[in-house]
């Protein structure tokens, strides 16, 4: 198979769903002897709707922050987002869902009042908040934990809680910031099972954030690989999956392809991010 | 989350704790003999004499009443100025150091302004009282409402929740475990502030009473009035220490 640089699958010549034009941030200094540090960009994107894209690139290239512009959590110093058709600007627009990198359950309320906690904020009725918030228990494996209180499940399953939260409003775009950062490989392979597997239920387009090369290449239809800091996009890399797959993708001799083309992609700028944290 | 000992162990402990402190208390009382401090037996007749009389009643009614008022100002006027001075980040900063040193600053000495603000009586007991409370909770509110963690409200605004949405469902929810251990120093330093306002320039109240019986050398009566105090702020310290636990023992990072 051809690794070139493609569209997303269902992408139609300009109808993206969410794209970032020349996006740059520069964060200003703590005080007046430093410099500016330029985070990111610039960096252009656009998200087919229904795509699942990952981000992978070294420590501290602007990920997170390129995913904080894109959900409307921070402004860009330049350039111009866009949400269906309609600019974002500061503030998240409605049909987006955000998964933290750190585990952002809501320790006061139990595991079945943090997932409707969203609806319940957006005047949903009782029945339907109900019907949607245990079909989402169910589908993230958390139904016999519905009275729990966050404390007393694993980190696993407080970030499932977390997507499950997430997942109840239905968002068209969901933005996931390493969500399994903190979990070990096998849960992580299960959980990216569940997630292709949302993915292809919902139809929504994925953006993932990741920091594992693997995890990237077996969930993606293209990856997008990041510079060092400055962060700017480097490498498009389009795996040419099936809409069909799971983790047992990590045999195919495809798979080590594209882990390969990432790394070699990726080594030289990982060198210089270590090397510009000395 | 740690098993909790169990009932016998844990009511053991404080049955055990509570004889030692009565037996020391009744080892001291024969040492330093009846006209220095009065027995355990004794401080409890005599409390039962007071508990019985009238006017003690109305003692009782007027440091109530004055602790009430007092507790509200304290609590509700912590609870707001901690909860602003948190939010607005700049303002915490310029007014957490003063407030630090106004809670080192030893306020009998702000007394005599106060009885000159509100003159003898209830008033100025309240103003009294409510300034020893009010600081700790503001400032135990302020950090409670600093140190929520900046991924809640990254939640709140991607829910697009609106500003009172976010403060009813996300902030206070966050913050309630510290405000209710900053409501429960608010609670004893307050009562404390009641109590020395009724010592000087009342002529009402449980603090009367005590600074009465200091002048006639009436020495159970003092250890009676003390002993009814400790048993009140105990049992109240007792129930916000529970609350205060409950809330933090769901917040544990299992």
């Amino acid at each position: 198979m051809t690794l070139a640089a493609v569209a997303g699958p269902g992408l139609r010549a300009g109808e993206a769903h969410a794209a970032l034009r020349g996006v740059t941030r520069v964060f200003p200094p703590a005080d007046r002897r430093q410099a500016p540090v330029h985070a990111l960009g610039p960096v252009d994107l656009d998200l087919a709707r229904g795509e699942f894209f990952a981000v992978v690139g070294p420590s501290g290239c602007g990920k997170s922050t390129l995913l904080e512009i894109l959900a409307g959590l921070a402004a860009p110093t330049e350039g111009e987002v866009v949400f269906e058709g309609a600019p974002v600007r500061g503030s998240p627009p409605d049909g987006v869902g955000v998964v933290f990198q750190e585990d952002a359950s809501f320790p006061w309320l139990t595991v079945w009042d943090n997932v409707a906690f969203g609806l319940r904020r957006a005047g949903t009725d009782a029945a339907e908040t109900a019907r949607r918030v245990d079909h989402a228990l169910g589908f993230m494996g958390l139904a016999g934990f519905a009275r729990a209180y966050p404390a007393q499940l694993s980190g696993g399953m407080r970030q499932r809680v977390c997507i499950a939260r997430t997942l109840v409003l239905e968002p068209r775009l969901i933005l996931l910031d390493e969500p399994f950062g903190a979990l070990d490989q096998q849960t992580r392979l299960l959980m990216g099972d569940e997630l292709l597997r949302l993915w292809r239920d919902t139809g929504a387009t994925i953006l993932l954030i990741t920091h594992a090369l693997d995890e990237a290449a077996m969930l993606s239809d293209r990856i997008g690989v990041m510079s060092a800091r400055p962060g700017r996009f480097i490498d498009m890399v389009a795996t040419g999956w099936p809409r069909e797959r799971d983790s047992t993708i990590v045999a195919d001799a495809a798979f080590g392809e594209v882990t390969a083309r990432l790394w070699s992609s990726l080594r030289a700028e990982s060198l210089k991010a270590l090397g510009g944290e000395r | 989350m740690s098993a909790r000992a169990p009932a016998w162990q844990r009511y053991g402990d404080i049955l055990a704790l509570l004889a030692a402190l009565v037996l020391l208390w009744w080892g001291l009382a024969r040492l330093a003999g009846p006209e220095a401090l009065t027995g355990p037996a004794e401080t409890l007749a005599r409390a039962g004499e007071l508990l019985d009389s009238r006017r003690f009643h109305g003692h009782i009614a007027e440091s109530l009443t004055a602790l009430g008022y007092a507790l509200l100002l304290a609590a509700l006027g912590g609870l707001g100025l901690g909860t602003w001075l948190g939010v607005r980040r700049l303002a915490g900063q310029v007014a957490e150091p003063i407030l630090v040193a106004l809670y080192a600053l030893p306020k009998i000495t702000l007394y005599p302004v106060i009885l000159l603000i509100f003159g003898l009586g209830l008033p100025a007991k309240v103003a009294f009282g409510a300034i020893h409370g009010i600081i700790p909770v503001t400032i135990f509110t302020l950090n409670a409402v600093r140190t929520i963690r900046p991924v809640y409200l990254k939640v709140a605004r991607t829910l697009r929740l609106t500003p009172w949405q976010a403060f009813r469902t996300v902030w206070l929810p966050a913050a309630l475990p510290e405000i209710v251990s900053g409501q429960r120093v608010g609670f004893a330093l307050t009562l404390l502030g009641v109590l020395i306002g009724e010592m000087f320039a009342s002529q009402r109240g449980v603090g009367f009473v005590i600074i009465n019986a200091i002048g006639l050398n009436d020495v159970p009566t003092i250890m009676a009035a003390a002993f009814l105090l400790a048993a009140f702020a105990a049992t109240v310290s007792a129930i916000l220490l529970k609350i205060d636990r409950a809330l933090h023992r769901r917040t544990l990072r299992a």
